[in-house]
């Protein structure tokens, strides 16, 4: 459970957390969507009580910020932006000494289950300097899994990782979720939120809005039908506008677009009224807004 | 305990695998333990010439060399000099490894990582400090054990006893830990500030100034290394450690590490 109250972070004149309120369940995969200098990492930050937030509350996992950051970073895991691993000692090193530094009991069985989930058991004796970019961000996960954490923060895990390590990653994270962790994913990635998250947030400095990925689409674009015709569009609009559940109408070639209140029950009164009016129908299809419309809309909306 | 245990012993994998560390902890010493030992070779073989005698300052004849020869004060005197520049490991040691290792930390970006784990920043900074003055000492105490074990076959004892007197054991067991403490504090504050461990190994290295400001001293007779001066430099030491301490434990917070140590 993450709860955080008018949580603010300000450095010297630039506010880059301002009062943000957020309410993760427990379980939860949430996330926090937001462009470069958002401010993503600075709340991940405070979240995990490594900078001190300027005004503002917050309670990860049951332990209040400010008041048990011990307990915080014993039961949270983090991802940092960067791995941040000890180049010069091997896989297997980097990760017992964090399990030493998390206080996990068994430090052999820990570190071993993780080097094996992660697919780098057979690299585990090489020095990390040796390891590819994706290499290097899976041991990193690992590492944040060491002890076993309730709450995971992720700080952009597939970034500048290519499609294959991408997508390794993005499954692990789905496991996390099965196994019932709560995960906090920051992302730039539109698409990987959309697909893996219950809730995202858009965040650029300040919280724009909450929702599950399908009624954010819904309630910023309503929903849109497409009807494909083989002659031009403009001569039917006139047929189409008159009727009372078609609220907005374009042409747009060969394309009409529509926007109504529900498809699903108005469309064969639609296609009645293209029918009889001899329009060549050729398909009809519901025109869904990718999340990057959405997005780019609310962040640039200052 | 564990986990500033756990810290020095990565402190030392990661550093001890650096060229330039390992130069300083292992070469350095073989260095300044050669020196005298070629010197004693050769002042025991090709007769001393009156002008070296000369050379030494009036005031430290009579305190020094009652009752030896003119030749013996001369290599008591010299050793007097060499066994100072022992002193120069205690300051030299830290500074490198702590440079290295904290800069490392700075441009790996491992600091983040490593402050989000439930370490105290308290037990981080024992650690890097045991990590870098322990080296120092043990390698400044095993060269001393050295010089002393070599000199014993290689002078006489009245020599022998001149130039090692307990003096020589405080400025070892007490004085040199100051020193190291004093050079990893600095070293702490300076890579604080910079992104290449080259410069803060340099900057820091004004550190040994001093000991090369009394070698200097020394051998233009205006300091007089005894038991006084030994305490007065012992007491300067630990005042400054706590001084510089101070200001080492004040950079060394979680929020200061991260966001301002770039
Ligand atoms: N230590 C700092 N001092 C001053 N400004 C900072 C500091 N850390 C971050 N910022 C600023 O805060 C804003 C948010 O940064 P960040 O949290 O890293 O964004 P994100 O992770 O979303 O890309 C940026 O404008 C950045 O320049
Ligand atoms: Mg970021």
């Amino acid at each position: 459970m993450i709860k955080t109250n008018a949580l603010t972070k300000q450095f010297d004149e630039h506010i880059a957390v301002d009062s943000l309120d957020l309410d993760i369940a427990d379980g939860e995969l949430f996330g926090f969507l937001g462009p470069n200098g958002a401010g993503k990492t600075t709340t991940v930050r405070m979240l995990t009580s490594l900078i001190a937030p300027t005004s503002g509350t917050a309670v990860v996992g049951g332990f209040k910020l400010g008041e048990d950051d011990q307990n915080i970073r014993r039961n949270v895991g983090i991802l940092t932006e960067t791995p941040g691993m000890y180049d010069r000692l091997s896989a297997h090193r980097n990760l017992s000494i964090y399990a030493e530094l998390y206080e996990v009991e068994q430090v052999e069985r820990q570190v071993e289950k993780y080097l094996k989930m992660l697919g780098l058991w057979e690299r585990r004796d090489d020095p990390v300097g040796t390891f590819s970019k994706g290499m290097r961000q899976k041991l990193a996960i690992a590492r944040s899994m060491l002890h076993e954490p309730k709450t995971l923060f992720l700080d952009e895990p597939t970034s500048g990782l290519d499609p294959e390590a991408a997508k390794l990653v993005r499954d692990f994270i789905e496991d996390l979720k099965e196994a019932g962790r709560t995960i906090f994913l920051c992302t730039h990635n539109l698409d990987e939120a959309d697909r893996l998250c219950d809730r995202i947030a858009v965040f650029n400095g300040k919280l724009r809005v909450v929702d599950t990925p399908t009624s954010l689409r819904h309630s910023l674009f309503g929903n849109q039908v497409v009807v494909q015709l083989a002659a031009s569009a403009e001569f039917y609009t006139s047929n189409l506008t008159s009727l009372p559940f078609v609220k907005e109408c374009v042409a747009d070639g060969n394309r009409l677009l529509l926007q109504m209140d529900d498809p699903a029950a108005n469309n064969p009164e639609l296609i009645r009224v293209l029918v009889s009016a001899n329009a060549p129908i050729q398909f009809v299809s519901e025109q869904t807004h990718s999340l990057e419309d959405i997005y780019l809309e609310l962040v640039n909306d200052k | 305990m564990n986990k500033i245990k756990v810290v020095v012993l990565k402190e030392w994998a990661e550093v001890f695998r650096n060229k330039l560390v390992l130069f300083s902890v292992a070469f350095l010493p073989l260095v300044l333990l050669a020196l005298p030992f070629i010197m004693v070779i050769i002042m025991n073989n090709v007769p001393l010439e009156e002008a070296t005698v000369d050379d030494i300052p009036e005031a430290l004849l009579g305190t020094m060399c009652g009752g030896m020869s003119e030749a013996d004060c001369a290599l008591v005197y010299m050793l007097n000099l060499f066994t100072i520049m022992l002193m120069i490991l205690p300051v030299m040691i830290p500074v490198t490894i702590a440079a290295y290792s904290i800069v490392g930390e700075k441009t790996s970006r491992t600091l983040e990582p490593l402050l989000a784990t439930p370490i105290t920043t308290s037990e981080l900074l024992t650690a890097k400090a045991v990590a870098a003055v322990l080296p120092a000492v043990v390698a400044t105490f095993l060269s001393f054990v050295i010089y002393s074990i070599g000199l014993r076959f290689m002078v006489n004892e009245t020599i022998y006893n001149a130039a090692l007197g307990p003096i020589w054991w405080f400025a070892i067991i007490v004085v040199a830990p100051l020193l190291s403490l004093f050079s990893v504090c600095l070293a702490i504050i300076v890579s604080s500030r910079v992104t290449d461990p080259r410069v803060a190994e340099q900057m820091s290295g004004i550190v040994i100034l001093p000991i090369i400001l009394i070698i200097v001293g020394q051998s233009l007779g205006i300091i007089l290394i005894e038991a006084r001066f030994l305490f007065l430099v012992a007491v300067i030491t630990a005042v400054a450690d706590a001084i510089l301490l101070y200001f080492a434990v004040q950079l060394f917070q979680r929020e200061r590490i991260l966001t301002q140590w770039k």
